[in-house]
């Protein structure tokens, strides 16, 4: 998604501090939207709004109405209020949603599914090669693809870098995914460490959505017999023009052990991050160039120099941003 | 069949016998007995989908009777019409009368009204015409509308018409037209909210809005506001001209539709707003308008110098051209993406100046119901025109749901939403022109039903541009129940916008009196009735028609994401 609004002077210096911003307000976000949440999945179809009914219960005890039911949540059909007003008489106030969830007609199943369509969707985020003069060069992708409606999909997640032939990094998830608040997705599955190196399986559970500010965020935690480990992904939008899109990116991993045979430290393990800057040919289609950098930081990093490579990399690249 | 053709040729190109009829002097009662006297007007209408070119584009559109958009009907009040429809293509359709009081199982609208007309079926709309004015119709099919399926529809009075005579009567229908589908369209939208939107605030923009905002600190303030909110201050339509091309009476803006005037004589357009997703500000420059009909009901007589109408909505506004000059009829698109052209012309072969278009409005605090809440040192408020007090007589219940929950399908809960009917609307403010409001807006005829509403039901419109869903209540439509009205009650439905967008709502069947300031018995009736952001509107219904009817917003994808209810009378 883009956002409406450049901050573009405070950006960069914010870029790492925003996780911790943006995490605050997704969960304020749905902490507003608890009521929201329980009257409004799938089987809320027949209850009233929960917030709604408690106001109700105060209200009416307050006001003490005569002859006045309460009307049952599951038969939203209104009462005629009978008497024609009244003079000065004080409207009796009710809460009950005239809307509230009820069987419709349908003639021919017309309107059946009028508001329940599935779509399908992918981006390819980073679809790009790494130079670097005397360096390594490599290939990278990182996308994504989802089915389902408003509320449930199936989400798929892939990356991966490919070095010389030998693909590293390389991460395919699929996940379930459920809309839990205004801006944000939880997303539940399993992870495959599937590239050239030893191949290992994780449970994932995590969050992705639009934190405070229009920062694209997801935040994802896995577990298996070998430890937890820990992703956070975070992007900008920054418009330079509505065509000329300037978009800093960031992806950080934990993992609470070593795995030497992928290379892998504990801790913070590394980073990949770039600067991209994007020409929206059309919405669909974007050629971008960046500079990316990516390194194994902590353990990681002195894994990598015991072997006598380079540990961090900071390289010219391009690439194609493209969705369907 | 030959009959038939007579009686459609007869109704198609204008007035036949029976106009004439209409128009000779007497007294309303016995041109109303020769009306009904007549035999039901009967009508073919053939509905066929083909490849239309438009504006240099191929596209599939719909036709009636070969034509998009349809032809003009004509009708007369008192007399009985049967409408046979035949659907000649594979995939069911159907023809709804907007704004025509009907039963309900006569209002097309499938799945309430009936099943639909089936893939190469027939469908015979039989029922008395109880009304006049100006009208149109248009599928309630799946997006059918949205490509070419409309036209409109002119209801000569029974009796002496309550419009001023004019020399020329001419139809100005509006419309959007693309040559992407309706399906790609929302699908698009569901993907990026902003697909359409090119006119988004961005570093090269920053300038402009420094000076406009009076300094850089404001116009960052303005959108650090903006960006915590996670909305968009340049969000005026969904789909703009960058995708759109705006008819007038199917003809792009390039040339645009033309009618002739003679210089001194009155000119009666009769404006149809047929588009999917656009509102259009209207004018004639260099002639003032009157607008004399406002949703086919007669008013006071309103001197303008431009109107905004929203998609369902219809004015009938009168022009008296004096010189033997081409004049222009512009309708730009809410967001100035885009115009709508045609040309009044003494002879053929004319074309007036197209003039630049507006400054594109931008969204403020009144738009998200910010209204009581902002600082000093924002700018001074557009929209703050302080609205007249109206004088509304109290329900004797009030059914309050109470503020929306901010949730998956609710972005947005308007503090204080404020009273916008004496504003003609966002960036029609400052334009130094005399734009109509809804306040000006007073009847001719007395409503019928003057008793004070025993009911009040307030509904919350709601949405999540991000994820595009929308809806009343923070639900949308398959997650909510019908509106039960008792047959003969009177209610007021009091709507407020908790969206940042306009919502042209359309109540089928019945009338939706505008409480716009006007006493008892001025009040007008009306079909379709914009809510503009951040606002508090009511309006007065009487459920005299029994059935199922429709209510919705009359932008055609917020419809299909949500934003639709069925109002049962019994």
């Amino acid at each position: 998604m883009k956002t409406g609004d450049t901050l573009f002077p405070v950006l960069l210096v914010c870029l790492l501090a925003a996780p911790v911003q943006a995490m605050d307000g997704m969960d304020m976000a749905r902490s507003t939207s608890d009521e929201g949440k329980t009257s409004h999945g799938m089987s809320g179809m027949t209850m009233l709004d929960m917030g709604d009914m408690v106001m109700s219960d105060s209200d009416m005890e307050g006001m003490d109405m005569p002859g006045m039911t309460r009307p049952h949540p599951a038969a939203p059909k209104v009462r005629p209020s009978g008497k024609p007003s009244s003079g000065t008489k004080k409207p009796r106030i009710v809460h009950k949603a005239v809307d509230a969830p009820a069987p419709v007609v349908d003639i021919g199943h017309h309107m059946h599914a009028m508001d329940m369509g599935r779509w399908f969707h992918g981006v390819l985020d980073e679809f790009e090669g790494r130079y670097q003069a005397g360096g390594k060069s490599s290939l990278r992708w990182d996308g994504e693809a989802w089915y389902g409606g408003d509320y449930n999909r199936l989400w798929l997640k892939s990356e991966g870098t490919m070095t010389k032939g030998r693909v590293h990094d390389g991460d395919q998830e699929l996940l379930y995914s459920r809309a839990i608040s205004t801006y944000f997705n939880f997303q539940g599955g399993v992870r495959l460490d599937l590239d050239s190196r030893r191949t290992r399986a994780w449970g994932a559970v995590g969050v992705e959505g639009l934190a405070l500010y229009q920062f694209e965020v997801q935040a994802t935690g896995y577990f298996s017999d070998r430890g937890v480990a820990a992703r956070f992904e975070g992007s900008y939008d920054i418009l330079l023009t509505n065509r000329l899109i300037l978009q800093p990116q960031v992806e950080l991993n934990l993992y609470s052990r070593a795995d030497p045979r992928r290379q892998i430290g504990s801790g913070l393990a590394d980073i990949d991050t770039g600067l991209r800057l994007r020409y929206e040919i059309w919405r669909k289609m974007a050629p971008y160039v960046a500079v990316t950098y990516d390194s194994p930081l902590t353990q990681g990093r002195h894994m990598v120099r015991k072997r006598g490579e380079r540990a961090s990399e900071a390289r010219f690249t391009f690439g194609i941003r493209s969705w369907f | 069949m030959s009959r038939h053709f007579m009686l459609r040729r007869q109704f198609l190109t204008g007035l036949g016998a029976a106009g004439s009829v209409m128009a000779l002097p007497g007294s309303g009662r016995a041109v109303s007995t020769t009306v009904e006297s007549l035999p039901p007007l009967e009508m073919e209408l053939h509905i066929t989908r083909r490849k239309v070119h438009v504006a240099g584009r191929r596209g599939e559109g719909y036709c009636v009777n070969g034509q998009m958009p349809g032809p003009v009907l004509r009708w007369q009040e008192g007399r009985e019409v049967r409408i046979h429809v035949h659907n000649h293509m594979d995939e069911p359709t159907s023809l709804h009368w907007h704004g025509i009081r009907l039963p309900s199982d006569q209002d097309g609208v499938p799945g309430l009204s009936f099943a639909g007309i089936p893939a190469g079926g027939q469908f015979t709309y039989s029922f008395p015409v109880l009304q006049s004015g100006t009208y149109w119709y248009h599928s309630h099919m799946g997006h059918q509308e949205s490509a070419g399926l409309y036209g409109a529809l002119i209801i000569e009075p029974a009796g002496p018409s309550l419009l001023p005579e004019a020399g020329q009567d001419h139809t100005i229908l509006l419309s959007d037209w693309s040559d992407v589908s309706a399906e790609q369209i929302v699908d698009n939208l569901k993907m990026q909210d902003d697909y359409y939107n090119f006119r988004q605030r961005s570093l090269a923009s920053l300038p402009e809005e420094s000076r406009r905002a009076g300094g850089l600190g404001a116009a960052l303030k303005s959108r650090l506001q903006w960006s915590h909110m996670r909305m968009s201050a340049t969000d005026i339509s969904d789909v703009s001209g960058v995708l759109y091309t705006y008819l007038m009476n199917g003809e792009a803006p390039a040339r645009g539709w033309s009618g002739l005037f003679r210089p001194g004589e009155r000119v009666c357009l009769r404006v149809i707003n047929a588009a999917a997703m656009t509102l259009f500000d209207v004018r004639v420059p260099g002639l003032e308008m009157q607008v004399v009909e406002a949703d086919g009901n007669p008013v006071v007589p309103v001197p303008v110098d431009e109107f905004r109408i929203g998609p369902g909505e219809t004015y009938v506004v009168m022009v008296t051209p004096q010189k033997a000059q081409p004049y222009t009829i512009f309708a730009q698109s809410e967001d100035r993406t885009g115009y709508a052209r045609g040309t009044l012309m003494p002879r053929y072969g004319l074309l007036g100046d197209v003039p630049p278009m507006d400054p594109r409005p931008v969204r403020g605090m009144v738009d998200m119901g910010m209204a009581m809440s902002m600082k000093a040192g924002m700018r001074p408020m557009k929209g703050m025109v302080m609205p007249p007090v109206i004088k509304r007589a109290p329900a004797d219940e009030i059914d309050d749901p109470g503020p929306p929950p901010l949730n998956v399908e609710n972005q947005n809960v308007a503090a204080s939403p404020v009273d916008r009917v004496s504003s003609p609307g966002d960036g029609l403010e400052d334009t130094g022109r005399r734009v109509l409001a809804y306040s000006d807006l007073v009847a001719l005829r007395p409503p019928p039903d003057q008793r004070p509403p025993s009911r009040e039901i307030i509904l919350h419109l709601t949405g999540n541009m991000e994820r595009y869903i929308w809806g009343f209540n923070g639900r949308k439509y398959s997650e909510s129940g019908p509106i039960h009205l008792v047959r003969g009650e009177r209610v007021r439905f009091t709507v407020i916008n908790d969206t940042m967008m306009e919502h042209p709502l359309h109540l089928h069947g019945l009338w939706s009196e505008l409480e716009n300031g006007a006493d008892d018995q001025h009040r007008p009736l009306k079909h379709t009735v914009i809510s503009q952001p951040g606002s508090r509107m009511s309006v007065l219904v009487t459920a005299d028609a029994p059935g199922v009817w429709a209510y919705h917003c009359h932008l055609m994808y917020h419809m299909q994401t949500g934003m639709f209810r069925e109002v049962v009378i019994s």
